[in-house]
């Protein structure tokens, strides 16, 4: 079996954002890249599962321009076999149904016969894309896993449900999983696996290639358009508190109670 | 001709939650038309008429464990039967499971998580948190409806009316499921998610060790109703396990009261903790990044503060 890993390259979380303008997004271009935290997660269990016998190759997945290949050789050296970029100019301007049947498309042309991704990336936050890969494909989908066990054909997914509950969900691949912190520790690359990845070929596929209508993707295919980008609202000044311990304490079991009602 | 909002409620056992009269009383709040409220597998809802639901609708079921399949079928067919213009839904882990494939299968636009709403020449339009709350966008849909969840305790609940909503039961092939739930294991704590946390207690690296976390944040939290959570470096070293950080790779929390214990307030962690109504800073260190935030700020040791916090508060709340 192939297993296909969604990669998202984002902003590093300790980046200090900067608007390029009211509908202009985000300014990225001083930012440090990186693979978006939780696609790692759901990397290092597709490599897991290879380790042990259960897949025989791991396929990353990119929607971007060139430079994310970058982050794409990093899984390469981390032990991925395969990296597919998806790139066209018919891409630009994609809402997360546009990612998702580009992803969906490129899955179902490369034969994997499990998706796993991120439950969201730390740039959009949307948490949207790894349930409508699933739709599309017409697969099983489990999100926010934080552990997973793959027994032949079946498998068995903790997600955390509401109320702090925790489900085991069972099905059957081929299925979509979501990745949340705590599913594994994901490993660095060694030294040959960083050579090796540097010989690798990353191959990259458009519209035609993936068999996708144009019009079901980029700006054309949109349904959902962002604008009016900001800053968050500034948060009214504060105080520090005068005194010792136990009168700064009283002060502010009073202040919590009759100024700010919290109580 | 679609029309109105049509308000996913979700319940405990047939109980609301609060996001049910948060949500209802926000969408009355838009005058985009009529609002109906919808709840999955109990005859419930009717009070929800005294926030502003003109209708409740039932659909019969078994969604006591979260099926995605189910959940999905189940919206489909209230759409089919009421057509709205706009669908909320709480930014719930089931919502967060379901509403994009639901997007997926009918080809709808899908706002995750915004925090504010507004009504712009008749049309609902969202703004939400991006990089976990570093920036704030719009986000228009064009689809109909319209699909968003809201982050909890965006809006807070107004007064009721005590009008009654009549309750109408709509039918609905919820089908197969692909995934089936084989074992619930229970959770292992009493207190609310973080992510619907309304106080959060939380610690960081300076905690020393997983006892200096449980002696002193956990009874901290405990004395307040409140649920714990820690920075990523007190996760990360071990002293709180990760389900309970809060900042950019973990929760991103929306309480009215945060009481943050020795976290300096890094970039990631504030970004997951700033809509907080009120924040309480306590750390040694008067120089640290969280006390730009803080609406009240103790420099302070935490170890000396927490005690004493926890026998006032309780003073206070009895």
């Amino acid at each position: 079996m192939k297993i296909g890993v969604c990669l998202k390259q984002v902003p590093a979380s300790d980046s200090r954002i900067k608007i390029a303008g009211p509908d202009a997004g985000v300014d990225t271009a001083d930012l440090k890249m990186e693979i978006n935290p939780y696609d790692e997660f759901a990397l290092e269990e597709a490599l897991k599962l290879k380790d042990a016998k259960v897949a025989k190759k791991v396929v990353v997945f990119s929607v971007g321009g060139k430079d994310a290949e970058q982050r794409m050789r990093d899984a390469l050296a981390r032990g991925a076999d395969i990296a597919v970029r998806l790139d066209d100019a018919a891409f630009a301007g994609s809402d997360s149904l546009g990612i998702a049947r580009i992803l969906a498309a490129a899955a179902k042309a490369e034969g994997v016969g499990m998706l796993l991704a991120g439950k969201q990336a730390i740039d959009d936050d949307n948490s949207q894309v790894p349930a409508m890969v699933a739709e599309i494909l017409g697969w099983p989908q489990v999100t926010v896993v934080d552990k997973l066990e793959v027994s032949g054909d079946s498998f068995k997914a903790w997600r955390q449900s509401g109320g702090g509950a925790r489900d085991v969900v069972a099905g059957s691949l081929p299925a979509v999983f979501s990745a949340d912190k705590g599913m594994n520790t994901p490993r660095y690359a060694k030294l040959r696996g960083i050579m090796m990845a540097k010989r690798k070929k990353i191959a990259v596929k458009g519209a035609s290639d993936l068999g996708l209508d144009a019009g079901s993707v980029g700006s054309a295919g949109a349904a959902v358009t962002l604008s009016n980008w900001g800053a968050p609202k500034p948060r009214p000044a504060g105080r520090k508190l005068e005194g010792d311990v136990p009168s700064m304490v009283k002060e502010l079991v009073t202040l919590l109670r009759d100024e700010a009602k919290v109580l | 001709m679609s029309n109105g909002i049509l308000v996913i409620c979700e319940h405990d056992g047939g109980s609301l939650k609060k996001t049910a009269f948060e949500l209802v009383g926000k969408a009355k709040a838009l005058a985009a038309g009529p609002v109906t409220a919808l709840v999955l597998g109990a005859n419930a809802g009717a009070e929800l008429g005294g926030y502003g639901a003109d209708k409740v609708v039932v659909i019969d079921g078994d969604f006591g464990t979260h099926l995605t399949g189910r959940y999905v079928a189940a919206v489909q067919a209230a759409i089919a039967a009421v057509s709205p213009a706009v669908v909320l839904a709480a930014a719930s882990a089931e919502a967060k499971d379901a509403l994009p494939r639901l997007a997926a299968r009918m080809g709808l636009g899908l706002g995750t998580e915004v925090t504010e709403l507004r009504n712009e020449g008749g049309s609902v339009v969202g703004r939400r948190p991006v990089y976990a709350g570093k920036a704030f966008v719009d986000v228009t849909i064009s689809s109909s409806p319209a699909l968003f969840t809201v982050r909890p305790n965006s809006f807070g609940i107004g007064e009721s009316n005590d009008s009654v909503a009549p309750v109408e039961t709509v039918a609905a092939d919820l089908g197969g499921s692909l995934t089936s739930v084989v074992a619930t294991e229970a959770p292992t704590s009493t207190v609310a998610d973080l992510s619907e946390a309304d106080r959060i207690v939380s610690g960081g690296r300076s905690v020393k060790t997983k006892d200096g976390y449980d002696s002193l944040i956990r009874p901290l939290a405990a004395a307040i109703g409140a649920t714990p959570g820690a920075s990523r470096a007190c996760v990360d070293a071990g002293y709180a396990p990760h389900s309970h950080q809060v900042g950019q790779t973990g929760k991103t929390v929306n309480p009215s009261l945060y009481i943050a214990m020795g976290i300096s307030g890094a970039i990631q962690h504030l970004a997951g903790m700033r809509t907080s109504k009120i924040i309480v800073a306590v750390n040694t260190d008067g120089d640290a990044p969280i006390f730009q935030h803080a609406t009240y700020g103790l420099v302070a040791d935490m170890f000396e503060v927490g005690p004493l916090l926890k026998s006032e508060l309780e003073a206070a709340l009895s």
